[in-house]
């Protein structure tokens, strides 16, 4: 049964699953007989979008099934097999395994970690529970060692710590040192990475890599991260909707896809040199394509681009100006005078100016706590409580929206992060996208329908989603009805704060295929915030990197990425994981 | 299992509310809950029309001695006819409840809402007021309140209605709290909806399901409170027809006269279980409404 | 930290309590007539009367009056009853002792039997025993306590078994525990008045503890389900779940009035019942002031077990 598999490589696999298959209790097929083997020393990353199956996968090896999810059926097998087939063992003989000889990472260590116990007990508990070491100061001995395998502290008053003292790059070094603690043969890893920042990752997957060589532990690293898939794994299987579609050597997979599925994820995934051109994707989710090819496609790109008349409203042909010489040309669609907002004694904004042309695009970059969100929120007038000033066609704007005249809340528009949180899930597609016209005083109702239906057609819904509600779209859907609200009044600036981070790769890719073409087509200037340094070459033609309320990096796209100033800009683009 | 083209095709313009009762009446206990409840109020509605054509008598008049088994369940205490009263002593209970329940919905979700979407000084004064009117149990404040204005009908209402609020509120606001953080009124405030609008359109029509488990469970409680208030002897005043005082009348005579008792005490107890049954499967349904809209 | 929320709590405590005496007072003043009259009754000579106000200090500014009184409260002077003219102190002191008797004997019974059942419905969901508990519990978190109450006296004491004395009747000045046949049937009232709630809530908060992500990590390291259960999931359910034990103790303050006038139990719901059919507001006021801070005491306490067993706010938290 498992000679299909084996036949590659002549050491002993860790593990092996076979026609591992998975009901719910409603009795649908949501894994649908997949089969991988892990070498011992090696890590095979199981990659797929969400609802692929992949955590379901992961979890099964450990013979473990959510709520909701009835028991597998399909054989995996540890090492020499003599354990048995892990699906079917007894919970008593299952339980001396987890943990010991097959352990797990979880994905959000901030959920995973027991709130209330001391982070050394933890760690302690699983030694205790299978009995490694014969008293708890042998058990203290290796706690204190994994800590420091793991390159955390490992003093007894970082022992004593709550997970909650803990920042969210070392909460998850506790649980890969839980996770190592005992000797482990296989180690399932659950999307570890994700929510840290970039320069944490890099440490994580470092440690990750380390500790797995040493050990000679087999890994299944599982990720929707292709990036990362590149950085770590030395095997990589592809999966979609329950089913493993490729599988190979990550070169081959990442550099010589077969399958049909792997190349248009290949496509969608942003690449920071903006050798790819995200957009043009196939169709992978039902989106649609890009009709015109954006700005920083391939490098002879603006050349073919006869499908735009005005050929110097494209983004890409647009002069490399500095901002000093943009500042003498034309009063700029938006600028910011030093732009400040504390709360309390924590300074979130501190001096920001800068400003923005018509039909530009500006990627506003930074991690979490860098102050973007509130930036963007105050230029929108979400929040009134910064000081300095904003200033729009040359006139300083009122703090708050409700303070701002109809017009310039018409010319300002912003779209939120989460598409499942931005619309209102009891009104229809129609009537959340119809408020901003009957804000600014459209009353009559078959004009409005008439309005909204144009924007929900550009951003290609069309007329079938109106009546519909939220709740009957998936995520690129509302995401794009989401930026029809934000075009109905025909703005002047789209500010768009995340847009694409809670989305899939591939809707990731047709979301920002619409944006390029709405700047295109409508001249718009755009704002787009983002953590995300590789989308850079894909949206923007100027960047500005945002730390701790400060911009410590400004200017054209290729002046910051191939010159960074700032030793945090080159910090970041370090650590990007890439695969070229 | 349905499609998710047939879920699609099957009118989406249909209101999210009526799919919660539609989730609700799917489980059989809902069903059992509804059964119980009309029976009963069918019973108080109906009962003062029907009773002097079923028994031949009204509710307050001697129809003989006292504890004797004259008519379908006897005589009372007072030789007044038990079943007479029984049909006749359901209306304003239930009335009285409803009224309370509403007064006290009405006051509590505005009140709850505006705290929550004002937020700041607002909000922690008037849930700093919220907490003075928690500190008295509801049974103890009607009975302050009855001691200095006397048993009367829109007292009892009044009072029930008042001491419900503060309870009412604080679900409201915290269900209103975990709305407003969402990003469609963010969104709305951006396009300047005026507040009363939001709190209206975007925000009453999410909180239905907790507001309206929480009716439900408001008006379990008017109905023992009601009927308690009665019982205690400081509710419905005599001679006037009531469940709550009749078993505050027969009690002592549990033994000669059971019915006089037993009669108001299932009534109340078959009610009680029936809104509750009604409000708990409701409150699951609603449950699992929101697990559904966040996939 | 810990101590200035502890504090600010306390402090917010005494607030409430100031307010709630201001309300329990102003009642008071709405009241109309001459209370010194209604004590004397329609005869009373001028002297006598104005001897009386005197003592009640009717004569004072309605602040000096307030002062007296609440000052009162701290010296266990509560003023004198209106209906029999003798000191509120004397009339209740035995009666708080019973209702504190019995309430303590609920609560001894109640919140370990709720915390148990609860965890047990919650590990055996969807099996027979927890269907049991939830019908039970729900049909008995409907039902008003006098219904629970009368069901059992139909059921103990007067048709089917007759072995409970349906009411209490120690001889004046003895002590209710003297007599424990007669607190069984009011204890048990209680009881399963109360514990359906902890039940509920026990049972709810533990489905949820359960399924959360700490809980399936402690699975997936091997820890055994009897530990997963008692070491990591039930103490996170026992916050959330004291606060639904402060209410219910807080609840029974008031429920125990209904109980003790179905039993005849000599405890101050009893006092209470007789003192608003009297309208005799000194002992009305007493008795809701004395329930108002019993509320707010087992409230604050409730803060506190909430307060100790959270980590996050026991120690400062670092970078």
């Amino acid at each position: 049964m498992t000679t299909n598999t084996m036949d590659h490589d002549s050491v002993a696999s860790a593990l092996c699953a076979t026609d591992v298959r998975v009901q719910t209790d409603a009795g649908v097929e949501i894994l649908h007989g997949v089969s991988f083997t892990l070498q011992p020393g090696r890590i095979l990353a199981l990659v797929g979008e969400s609802g692929s199956g992949k955590t379901t996968a992961g979890l099964a090896c450990m013979g473990h099934f959510r709520q909701g999810l009835a028991k597998g059926t399909g054989t995996v097998h540890l090492g020499d097999g003599e354990m048995g087939n892990i699906l079917e063992l007894p919970a008593a003989q299952l339980r001396g395994l987890r943990g010991k000889t097959i352990s797990y990472v979880p994905q959000d260590p901030a959920l995973s970690l027991n709130p209330s116990m001391r982070i050394g007990e933890q760690i302690t508990e699983t030694l205790r529970v299978h009995r490694v070491g014969a008293t708890d100061a042998e058990r203290r001995l290796r706690v204190t060692e994994v800590l420091a395998e793991v390159g955390l502290a490992n003093d007894p008053a970082y022992q004593r710590r709550y997970p909650h003292q803990l920042s969210g790059g070392q909460q998850q070094r506790v649980g890969i040192a839980m996770a190592f603690a005992c000797r482990p043969s296989v180690i399932v890893l659950d999307e570890p990475t994700t929510g840290l920042d970039v320069t944490t990752q890099a440490v994580v997957l470092r440690t990750i890599d380390e500790l797995a060589a040493r050990h000679q532990v087999a890994g299944l690293y599982i990720t929707h991260d292709l990036a990362v898939v590149a950085e770590i794994a030395d095997e990589v299987a592809v999966m979609l909707e329950g089913d493993i579609v490729e599988h190979g050597a990550t070169d081959q997979v990442l550099f010589a896809p077969q399958h049909s599925y792997t190349r248009r994820l290949l496509a969608a995934v942003p690449d920071l040199a903006g050798k790819r051109r995200v957009g043009q994707v196939e169709a992978i989710t039902g989106e649609q394509p890009l009709i015109v090819p954006g700005p920083h496609g391939i490098p002879d790109s603006t050349s073919t681009t006869p499908l735009v008349d005005d050929a110097k409203l494209l983004p890409g042909t647009m002069p490399r100006t500095t901002p000093a010489d943009t500042a003498a040309e034309t009063t700029p669609l938006l600028r910011l005078r030093d732009l400040s907002l504390s709360y309390g004694q924590h300074k979130v904004l501190d001096g920001i100016d800068f400003q923005l042309r018509e039909g530009e695009s500006m990627m506003l970059l930074g991690e979490s706590g860098s102050g973007k969100t509130t930036l963007s929120r105050c230029v929108a007038g979400l929040n009134d409580a910064y000081t300095g000033s904003i200033e729009l066609f040359g006139e300083q704007l009122a703090t708050g929206t409700r303070s701002r005249s109809s017009e310039d809340r018409r010319r300002i528009q912003y779209v939120f992060q989460s598409p499942f949180s931005s619309l209102n899930p009891r009104r229809t597609i129609a009537e959340s996208v119809g408020v901003p016209l009957q804000m600014s005083g459209i009353n009559d109702k078959h004009r409005r329908r008439m309005l909204v239906l144009e924007a929900l057609d550009q951003v290609r819904l069309g007329e079938r989603f109106m009546d519909r509600r939220p709740g009957d779209l998936s995520g690129g859907e509302r995401q794009r009805a989401a930026i029809a609200r934000a075009l109905v009044n025909a703005p002047s600036l789209l500010v768009c704060d995340e847009i694409t981070s809670a989305l899939d790769v591939s809707v990731q890719a047709s979301i920002l295929d619409l944006l390029r073409t709405l700047q295109t087509d409508h001249n718009m200037s755009m704002l787009f915030v983002t953590h995300n340094i590789a989308l850079a070459r894909h949206i923007s033609q100027r960047l500005a990197v945002l730390q701790k309320g400060k911009i410590v990096d400004f200017g054209t796209t290729d002046d910051v990425l191939n010159n960074p100033q700032h030793s945090y800009t080159q910090e970041l683009l370090a650590n990007v994981p890439a695969f070229d | 299992m349905s499609t998710v083209e047939e879920v699609v095709a099957q009118d989406p313009v249909v209101a999210r509310p009526p799919r919660l009762l539609a989730r609700m009446m799917r489980q059989p206990q809902a069903k059992l809950g509804m059964v119980l409840t009309l029976v009963v109020m069918f019973l108080a509605l109906a009962g003062p029309l029907l009773t002097p054509w079923l028994t031949g008598h009204t509710s307050t008049e001697f129809t003989g001695r006292p504890f004797t088994d004259i008519g379908i369940f006897g005589t009372d205490n007072l030789g007044r006819d038990v079943f007479s009263r029984f049909l006749d002593g359901g209306l304003r209970l239930i009335v009285y409840a409803a009224l309370a329940t509403a007064l006290g919905m009405v006051v509590g979700v505005a009140v709850g809402m505006t705290a929550a979407y004002s937020g700041g000084r607002v909000d922690a004064l008037i849930m700093r007021g919220n907490d003075v009117l928690l500190a008295l149990p509801q049974l103890v404040f009607a009975l302050l309140a009855i001691t200095v204005l006397g048993p009367q009908g829109w007292v009892l209402v009044v009072v029930i209605g008042i001491t419900h609020a503060p309870r009412i509120a604080r679900v409201t606001r915290s269900a209103t709290a975990a709305v407003i953080t969402e990003d469609y009124i963010r969104a709305s405030e951006m396009y300047a909806v005026p507040k009363w609008k939001i709190l209206l359109t975007e925000v009453l029509p999410n909180i239905t399901g907790p507001l309206m488990v929480e009716l439900g469970l408001r008006m379990t409680y008017s109905i023992g409170f009601v009927a308690a208030l009665s019982f205690l002897g400081l509710g419905m005043q005599p001679p006037t027809a009531d469940w709550g005082l009749m078993i505050n009348e027969s009690r002592i005579a549990l033994v000669v006269q059971p019915w006089g008792v037993l009669l108001p005490v299932a009534a109340i107890a078959v009610l009680t279980v029936g809104t509750n049954l009604l409000t708990d499967s409701l409150a699951r349904a609603s449950a699992d409404m929101n697990v559904g809209n966040k996939k | 930290m810990i101590a200035k929320m502890i504090t600010k709590r306390l402090l917010v405590s005494l607030v409430i309590l100031f307010v709630v005496s201001l309300l329990v007072f102003v009642a008071t003043l709405l009241l109309p007539g001459d209370p010194a009259q209604a004590i004397l009754g329609q005869q009373a000579t001028p002297e006598r009367l104005e001897a009386l106000r005197e003592q009640m200090n009717l004569n004072d500014p309605v602040w000096v009056r307030y002062f007296t009184w609440i000052g009162g409260l701290f010296t266990g002077n509560l003023g004198y009853s209106a209906a029999s003219g003798g000191p509120v102190t004397a009339l209740l002191s035995d009666r708080i002792q019973a209702s504190l008797v019995l309430m303590g004997l609920a609560a001894l019974i109640s919140i370990p039997v709720g915390i148990v059942v609860g965890t047990f419905s919650a590990l055996k969901r969807g099996r027979a025993f927890d269907h049991a508990a939830t019908g039970t519990t729900l049909v008995l978190a409907s039902l008003p306590e006098f219904v629970i109450g009368i069901g059992l006296v139909a059921l103990f004491s007067t048709s089917v078994f007759k072995i409970l004395p349906s009411v209490t009747m120690a001889p004046p000045g003895e002590a209710v525990w003297n007599y424990p046949v007669q607190l069984v049937l009011p204890t048990i009232t209680l009881v399963l008045v109360v514990t359906p709630y902890i039940v509920r809530m026990m049972r709810g908060t533990m489905l949820e503890v359960m399924n959360s992500g700490f809980v399936e990590m402690a699975r997936l390291k091997g820890v055994p389900e009897r530990q997963v259960v008692l070491r990591h999931a039930v103490p996170h359910a026992l916050a959330p779940v004291a606060q639904v034990i402060a209410i219910q103790l807080a609840w029974m303050a008031g429920g125990v009035v209904v109980i003790e006038f179905l039993f005849r139990y000599p405890g101050i719901g009893q006092a209470l019942v007789d003192a608003v059919n009297n309208r005799d507001v000194q002992v009305v006021q007493a008795i809701s002031i004395l329930i108002a801070a019993a509320y707010i005491v087992v409230n604050l306490l409730a803060d506190l077990v909430g307060i100790l067993t959270n980590p996050k706010l026991r120690t400062e938290k670092a970078s």
